[in-house]
């Protein structure tokens, strides 16, 4: 899976998380760029990806991430990993 | 199980109806929870709009009496004290103080449920502790009473001591959750750490359950019948092909799995629940096992109702259903045969259908995970019904050999007690306003502690009755509350009657009772109010019928001067 298709599938759950279609994320994005997007929706984001990819993301990971491309980093590197 | 995705596209609605209103409290996050228990409630049909108060906020809620937590005026308040921030807590004491630690823990609890109690009407929902088993001394740790694992579980057992004592609290199973889903998929450390929340997502369903099922409990949906097949659900093999000599029941091989079965049932039967039969056999055959197996641990005398014939079963269990007089809703349908379960399932909608696993050795832990049997309250000894409904059949047999019913009455020798609420009796009372559907005018539900405070409330005229005939006792099985409106005036809050005794002029006697106690206690007017439910059709016109004047729709009133007493065959 190369990162625009994970890009893609991110951009489904956001939709469904932040409940709004009009959601579009790139991997410059960020929290600040989103409306709905808080720390509770952003541990609802971080679940769903993880179920989807089936990883588990470190806490670093969760906390820590800038960005959605660093947040593709890292499920990048964990489905490297499986 | 739901998953918590699913939970959280539910709870943005609201089931339709009166919610039921709760506020989580909680000395971890419970934004998580909140939204489970919302989407939960919505998923189960259930009213309920709940308020989750910010992140460690126990203390200031409950010590303002103008807190917020307050001001949402909770039917329920949760109550969670996390054992990972009790374990913080227990390590940063001097190792001394340790072995205090789950009485001190609990004294704090008993706390929060007196403010609570002082300062709000709310029953309390009170998490359990979850373990935590940090091996400090390893193995040893469970016997050493300054190790964490020591003190959790006295906390634990202390806290179910002390809910013992206080009727408005009840248990939310952590503990069972994490042991049943396990450790390593209850607890997910990265969310702790992160969002300071103990309960990973793929838990909270589970712990959202639990919150629920004590809310429907509370709400008075739960289960008071199980409908039992026989062949290969309460034995293995065919009682009419393989005879009594073959069937598996028994310490032996697979029956031992039959027999735990059997175990788990008869528990159930003592602790309320009605148990029935609903066969396809000839009668003769079905009951032999019951009758003359030595290792049969049902017996006739367990079973209330017993069907065996060739008629479909759906037809079978409204008959049941009618005989008991109960909501289809109420009932749970046990069967190993797919084919039964999906016409059973197609016929009755309402009714629950358990889909068992096809090993038997499985039933037992399949049907306790689905938690049917949650209760509000429990009346210990005397708590079985079999023996009511038994009767029962004998007094529609002697009614089928009169002529008129007056005769049939009369022959009863029935007799009547209506007497204030007392002490012994609050449970039974609460648990009748839980329980009754059919025969309630307004359907309010009472927890033991209100039935305690109303009791005890100079403006209420309390009343409880009891019937019993030459057949047997009845029990309790009438509660009328009546409210002042002013010096002159009741207003009947609550008027309630068990379905096993209609038609029997108790509805005439439980008028002429409070008609009596008004006028004795110099009030003039009684006013009655009729609150239509999907379930309560059958007393849509009583006060009519009992000769009460309508002053607008569903509202009635009766001059305690004009009222003449009915005449009836039941004697005080």
């Amino acid at each position: 899976m190369d990162r625009n298709e994970i890009l893609a599938k991110i951009n489904e759950i956001a939709k469904d998380v932040f409940d709004n279609d009009e959601v579009e994320l790139t991997e410059a994005t960020t929290a600040a760029d989103v409306e709905e997007w808080d720390s509770l929706s952003h541990l609802s984001l971080v679940s769903d990806i993880e179920d989807e990819f089936g990883i588990r993301f470190t806490l670093a990971e969760v906390s820590g991430s800038k960005n959605v491309g660093e947040l593709i980093d890292a499920i990048v590197k964990h489905i490297g990993e499986k | 199980m739901h998953t918590f995705k699913e939970l959280r596209k539910a709870s943005k609605r609201t089931a339709p109806g009166a919610p039921r209103r709760l506020a989580i409290l909680g000395n971890v996050s419970t934004q998580f929870l909140a939204v489970a228990i919302r989407g939960y409630a919505a998923l189960e049909n259930l009213p309920l709009e709940v308020y989750d108060a910010d992140y460690n906020q126990v203390d200031a809620q409950l010590l303002d009496p103008a807190s917020e937590v307050y001001s949402f005026e909770p039917d329920s308040i949760l109550l969670w004290l996390a054992t990972d921030k009790l374990y913080e807590e227990f390590l940063d004491l001097p190792l001394e103080a340790r072995s205090g630690f789950a009485e001190s823990a609990m004294s704090k609890i008993t706390m929060y449920w007196d403010l609570i109690s002082k300062n709000s009407k709310a029953n309390i929902l009170q998490m359990n502790f979850t373990e935590i088993d940090d091996k400090a001394l390893g193995n040893y740790s469970c016997k050493v009473n300054s190790a964490f694992i020591y003190q959790i579980r006295k906390l634990n057992f202390m806290l179910a001591e002390a809910m013992e004592q206080r009727k408005n609290v009840y248990p939310i199973d952590l503990l069972s959750v994490q042991i049943q889903l396990g450790t390593s998929a209850f607890y997910d450390a990265p969310l702790y750490y992160n969002a300071k929340m103990t309960v990973s997502t793929d838990a909270l369903p589970y712990v959202a359950k639990a919150v629920i099922d004590v809310q429907k409990a509370l709400a008075g949906r739960i289960k008071k019948c199980v409908v039992l097949d026989l062949d290969n659900t309460l034995w293995g093999g065919v009682i009419g092909d393989d005879g009594m000599d073959n069937i598996e029941i028994g310490e032996l091989g697979r029956g031992h799995v039959f027999t735990d079965f059997q175990r788990w049932l008869k528990q159930l039967k003592e602790c309320g629940i009605i148990l029935c039969v609903c066969s396809k056999n000839n009668e003769d055959t079905a009951k032999k096992p019951f009758e003359e197996h030595d290792e049969m641990i049902l017996r006739l005398s367990d079973i209330a109702l017993f069907v065996a014939n060739w008629e479909d079963k759906a037809s079978n269990i409204r008959l049941i259903q009618k005989t008991l007089n109960i909501g289809m809703d109420s009932m749970v349908f046990i069967d190993d045969n797919p084919f039964e379960r999906n016409l059973v399932r197609q016929m009755i909608p309402e009714i629950e259908v358990p889909e068992l696993p096809e090993d038997p050795a499985l039933y037992l832990g399949y049907l306790q995970e689905q938690n049917y049997f949650e209760t509000a309250s429990f009346t210990g000894v005397g708590s079985d019904r079999t023996k009511l409904y038994q009767a029962e059949f004998e007094r529609t047999k002697l009614m089928m050999s009169f002529e008129s019913i007056d005769g049939y009455l009369e022959s009863l020798e029935m007799i009547g007690e209506a007497k204030p609420f007392e002490e012994s009796k609050y449970s039974r009372i609460a648990q009748l306003t839980q329980r009754s559907n059919q025969f309630n005018l307004r359907t309010v539900r009472y927890t033991d502690a209100d039935i305690q405070n109303i009791a005890n409330d100079p403006n209420y005229v309390t009343l409880y009755y009891t019937l019993r005939d030459k057949f047997g006792d009845h029990g309790l099985v009438g509660v009328v509350i009546m409210k002042k409106k002013n010096k002159e005036e009741l207003f009947i809050d609550t008027w309630l009657m068990s379905c096993r005794v209609l038609k029997r002029g108790m509805e005439e006697y439980i008028v002429n009772c409070f008609m009596r106690e008004a006028k004795a206690r110099g009030y003039k007017r009684v006013y009655g109010e009729y609150i239509p439910t999907p379930k309560n059709a059958m007393v849509k016109d009583i006060y009519k019928t009992m000769g009460f004047d309508e002053t607008t729709e569903n509202n009635y009133v009766m001059e305690v001067n004009r009222y003449e007493e009915k005449k009836i065959y039941i004697k005080e």
